[in-house]
């Protein structure tokens, strides 16, 4: 097989994870891909080096295919997903000083959504000031993540605090007096903020929505279509890398690998926290998250429409696209469960039949209909007990809305 | 000189080249320019300067935060988005091989614009070759020190003149195909190991 170079641009994060093993442990080589990894200092640069095609591919969060598609960002054009890169990972981390108010006000300090967003209401209610919590990109999970949970604990989001936007690795730093009162990120950064800032860790991504997918392998629309192959090849190499990162028995190994310079640059034990979803949660606390990180279960890299019309449902919510139906196609096609079938189907993987499905339904681990038999798939509820239905998006919309 | 002048802000971590960009534009006619080196500081200097063209370095990790501003002063002030639209696919092309990314506020005219943007690309990529050119100055000092060493050891050790141990370096590289300075290297590093 001949090798094809492929330039990637990542951001260090843990769940630039897959991409890192696809080059590091062999899963894109097998492929006839030459990896080459490029690390960027910001999501725009991370947008536009892949507009310009100084990147093939590239980490992206989850809406910034839609975004681009949509015309909302610089040097939009037209961007798809055909794979996703994990499901979860996201934090929402506080200053040691409201960690205290909000303990006050009936936090519990175990990551629940309900409670930690119920405390931090009482909190934003009674402050004199504005709080200020960081995201790291605004057409962002972690925005749109931060959004709903604080809407769903009643606070609105651009009326009672106030939303900045930081690169993930300044979060830390900006917590305290001056600075920020909290933030969502993904990991290590919710960790090195509890370690090196005193910070607490108030809920987690997978609390507020669980089973939610969070970056995305992201490509120009033009260049997926011109070489199948080498998309197929991408797509084989992600869920490779997945399936090797699901195993605990690679867990140090693979904190290893993300601890090194070119990486994180962070020690592999916090890196490992991720991993085992054994996090230190603040003021000498530990908390186990199940499914924390989850890179290749439920079928965690398939890119499910249905997840981004969710997305695309909060750009809607939060002002930044009207809502209308060609919108919401342009947003579902920009993820492309059919590569991903085209790419898997043939190997002797089970990949879901089905391009859309209901979340919020599920408090259990359920089954779905899959190539090659029965699919288990990991509970997706809202911490508020909401369902998000795509085949009445329009009602959901309308709904949030009105709340 | 344009009339009426534009406002020009530079944001720059490294003060040097802001200040060589800030420079450029100022010889170029251009009185208005404005240098911060923080973004924390973009709120008030768009405020108090009400900037046409923001230029941003793009090793500069707080460009989100940058776009972030932008698009909530979006409905409070003129609007301001990245230069240019599609059409100018080359001229983003230049600068962001440059390392620099641009915003103009919107219905600025491109002929306008060009000239700055221009002036911003060359000074990026001056100061590009510049960073180089020293790098291998000091570089080549490095080696000079180096090789100046080893010289010294030959001349101690094998009693010979000062061309000779140079011709002596040189032909053993030459010989074992690599650069002279890694072999005086290899030498200095067995002299220090054997050394009294």
């Amino acid at each position: 097989m001949s090798t094809t170079h492929l330039t990637a641009g990542f951001l260090p994060l843990l769940d630039s994870v897959l991409l890192v093993l696809a080059r590091e442990k062999g899963f894109a080589e097998a492929e006839g891909l030459d990896l080459n990894l490029v690390r960027e200092t910001s999501w725009a640069n991370i947008r536009d080096k892949a507009a310009l095609g100084h990147f093939d591919i590239a980490q992206m969060l989850a809406p910034m295919p839609l975004a681009a598609s949509l015309g909302l960002t610089p040097l939009a054009s037209e961007m798809i997903a055909p794979v996703v890169c994990g499901l979860g990972n996201n934090a929402i981390t506080v200053s040691a000083d409201l960690w205290r108010s909000m303990a006050d006000h009936g936090a519990l300090g175990n990551l629940a959504a309900g409670p930690s967003g119920a405390a931090l209401a009482k909190v934003v209610a009674a402050s004199r000031r504005k709080l200020r919590f960081g995201v790291v990109h605004q057409t962002s999970s972690h925005n749109y993540e931060l959004r709903y949970w604080l809407a769903a604990s009643g606070i609105q989001p651009d009326r009672d605090i106030e939303i900045v936007v930081l690169p993930p690795s300044l979060l830390p730093d900006a917590l305290g007096s001056s600075g920020l009162d909290g933030y969502c990120v993904g990991e290590p950064w919710n960790s090195i903020g509890v370690t090196t800032k005193g910070a607490h860790m108030v809920t987690t991504k997978a609390a507020i929505w669980q089973s939610s997918p969070d970056k995305v392998i992201g490509m120009r629309a033009d260049w997926a279509q011109a070489q199948p192959e080498r998309v197929a090849a991408i797509i084989r190499a992600i869920y490779r890398a997945g399936e090797f990162c699901a195993d605990p028995a690679n867990h140090a190994e693979i904190a290893q690998i993300m601890a090194k310079p070119a990486y994180l640059n962070a020690a592999p034990d916090i890196v490992g926290r991720a991993l085992s979803g054994r996090f230190e949660i603040g003021a000498g606390a530990v908390a186990q998250v199940p499914d924390h990180f989850i890179p290749n279960a439920s079928a965690a890299n398939f890119p499910w429409k249905s997840h981004a019309l969710w997305y695309y449902s909060q750009m809607v919510r939060w002002g930044e696209v009207t809502s209308s139906p060609t919108n919401a196609a342009i947003a579902a096609a920009c993820f492309r469960p059919d590569l991903y079938r085209a790419a898997l189907a043939p190997l002797d993987i089970n990949v879901p039949v089905l391009d859309d499905k209901t979340d919020g339904t599920h408090d259990r681990p359920y089954q779905i209909a899959g190539t090659r038999g029965s699919l288990t798939m990991g509970p997706d509820q809202f911490f508020d007990g909401q369902v998000f239905d795509p085949s009445a998006l329009d009602r959901y919309i309308a709904e949030q809305a009105r709340s | 000189m344009p009339i009426p002048d534009l406002s020009i802000l530079i944001i720059d971590e490294n003060r040097i080249r802001a200040s060589i960009i800030e420079d450029g534009l100022r010889e170029a006619g251009h009185a208005r320019v404005v240098v911060i080196h923080d973004v924390n500081e973009v709120g008030r200097t768009i405020a108090d300067t009400s900037p046409d063209v923001v230029f941003i370095d793009l090793e500069n990790p707080k460009r989100d935060t940058l776009e972030h501003f932008f698009s909530l002063s979006r409905a409070i002030q003129r609007p301001i988005a990245m230069f240019v639209d599609r059409s100018e696919s080359q001229m983003i092309e230049k600068a962001v091989e440059a390392g620099v990314s641009a915003y103009v506020v919107d219905g600025l005219k491109k002929e306008r614009v060009k000239p700055i943007l221009d002036m911003a690309i060359s000074r990026f990529n001056a100061f590009a070759k510049l960073t180089r050119e020293l790098e291998q100055a000091r570089s080549e000092l490095e080696d000079r020190k180096i090789i100046d060493q080893a010289k010294g050891i030959l001349m101690k050790t094998r009693g010979l003149a000062e061309a000779d141990a140079y011709a002596l370096l040189r032909s053993t590289a030459m010989n074992q195909n690599r650069r002279m300075v890694d072999i005086a290297q290899s030498l200095v590093t067995a002299a220090e190991l054997l050394g009294p």
